[in-house]
């Protein structure tokens, strides 16, 4: 709770901090603002976790981890934000903030131990990064992203809210405890069949959250329309955090119904592998072929899903620690590569190698990564 | 209170879960059919109440407040996220003079 309450005050001190025109202390006090959350963190490693404040969070080791995997890399982002901010708009601060605000609702998704908690967590995270990807007010692409970014998030939150609606009426509970005991104690024939509406919803809801096909369909036009920074925290921490909420609500609840998700997931997982990995081969655009990238990459982590067991978590930790680095280094180098030539197709690339070496080998092995080391990571996962 | 719960109970629970779900369908198939982006949003909060009314009902009928309270919960994030969506509609008008969806091609391919 610490960390959330950490980032939640930084976010506003930040804003004032923007009030007071003191552009240059912003991303120093943010990053002093990180590492404090990430020490909130790593003080209840070793504390014994139990449900907090009415059954609501529950900080266990899971969401611990997942936690600082999401500051980590926010961390990362801001890092890089430092001249592209100032480069595309007056007002620095409200990025800051705006991302941390965000951050503090990937926190909340990672933690949660009741369906509100896990809805509020997923709207504040949502909200701030519809302002995000329309920063740019007067750029009609970046308007385009925002508006289909909105649109896609308040449809799927719809589906979200149904399901767990229906899973409250099946039994009487949003908290993950009780829904437990409800799916063990009940023979598989006399759970109500609300309860598998339920979890229909739910996984259309979530799949459209983390941009699993065949809900993947705005993905990459907001990641293409937004400001490539905004892409590349889109496409990290809150596709991280997503995960962890998948995860958390299929490890502790549904596992004794996997013969019924089951095989909708899987299914869910190689149509996203297909799109995914074909479509990225016929984008002349680079941060579009890195849209269908990441949707590629939700498969395989809904893999890590379909494997449930105790080392699920962890595959899906390490997996989303490769993929996110290996996004956020390529991101970076198509800051920098754009800046230099001014479009993100592909023969921008040509000759890098001799125009800039360093920026051409980070880039070469972000994308080896991107293609090997995360496989790698998902047969881990699926071992 | 008491009174209004056991008027609540005094309609199957099969009734709400149909109108509920007949609402639900309606705004999805809005979502889906209609071009106007305001009535998107529309059909976005109808989804929204079908599920509160939905939620009203089981929370009634379980004799649960938790039901009640997550309704709260709903409208008041449904409320913050109007408003930055019709901000960004507003956005989106100033540049495009237009709020029909299919104005905005910019992105295909």
């Amino acid at each position: 709770m610490g960390a959330i309450i950490t980032l939640s005050l930084l976010a506003i001190l930040l804003l004032y901090l923007g009030l007071f025109k003191a552009k240059k202390a912003l991303l120093p006090v943010t990053l002093i603002g990180l590492v404090l959350a990430v020490g909130f963190e790593w003080y209840g490693w070793d504390k014994i976790a139990e449900p907090q404040y009415s059954g609501m969070v529950l900080f266990d080791r899971y969401a611990i981890a997942f936690s600082i995997l999401c500051i980590f890399i926010a961390g990362l982002v801001l890092s890089l934000s430092k001249a592209y901010f100032k480069a595309i708009s007056e007002n620095v601060a409200e990025y800051y903030t705006l991302i941390l605000f965000s951050l503090v609702g990937a926190l909340l998704v990672c933690s949660y131990h009741n369906f509100a908690i896990l809805f509020i967590g997923i709207e504040v995270m949502s909200v701030a990064l519809y302002i995000l990807v329309g920063i740019r007010k007067k750029d009609r692409a970046s308007n385009e992203a925002a508006l289909k970014y909105f649109l896609m998030g308040a449809f799927s939150t719809g589906f979200l809210l149904f399901g767990i609606t229906l899973m409250y009426g099946a039994t009487g509970s949003f908290d993950l405890s009780e829904l437990q005991q409800y799916v063990r104690n009940t023979p598989d024939h006399q759970i109500s069949p609300l309860f598998f509406g339920g979890i229909l919803l739910m996984i259309v809801g979530l799949c459209f959250k983390v941009g699993a096909a065949p809900f993947h369909f705005w993905t990459p036009d907001v990641y293409d329309g937004s400001p490539i920074l905004v892409t590349a925290y889109m496409s990290t921490v809150v596709k991280v955090a997503s995960f962890a909420g998948f995860l958390r609500l299929f490890s502790m609840v549904l596992i004794p119904l996997d013969g019924f998700w089951e095989p909708l997931l899987l299914t869910i997982a190689i149509i996203t592998l297909f799109v995914g990995n074909i479509s990225a081969l016929v984008q002349s655009s680079f941060k579009r072929m890195l849209a269908y990238s990441s949707i590629a990459h939700a498969g395989y982590m809904l893999f890590a899903i379909l494997s449930i067991g105790n080392l699920s978590p962890s595959a899906i930790l390490t997996y989303g620690f490769a993929y996110s680095l290996a996004s956020v280094v390529a991101f970076a180098a198509l800051i920098l590569v754009k800046r230099q030539i001014g479009t993100d197709q592909f023969e921008s690339f040509n000759g890098l190698a001799k125009k800039n070496p360093f920026l051409a080998v980070a880039i070469t092995i972000a994308m080896l990564s991107l293609a090997g080391i995360p496989l790698t990571a998902g047969l881990l996962a699926n071992l | 209170m008491d009174n209004i719960a056991t008027q609540l109970q005094g309609v199957p629970l099969q009734h709400y879960l149909i109108f509920c779900s007949t609402i639900f369908a309606i705004g999805v198939i809005g979502v889906l059919t209609r071009r106007n982006i305001i009535i998107i949003m529309m059909s976005i909060e109808l989804m929204l109440n079908a599920v509160n009314l939905l939620l009203a009902a089981f929370s009634a009928h379980h004799a649960d407040p938790a039901g009640q309270v997550f309704v709260f919960f709903i409208m008041a994030l449904a409320a913050a996220e109007v408003a930055v969506g019709l901000a960004i509609v507003i956005m989106v008008y100033r540049n495009t003079k237009s709020i029909d969806i299919d104005s905005l091609t910019k992105l295909r391919l």
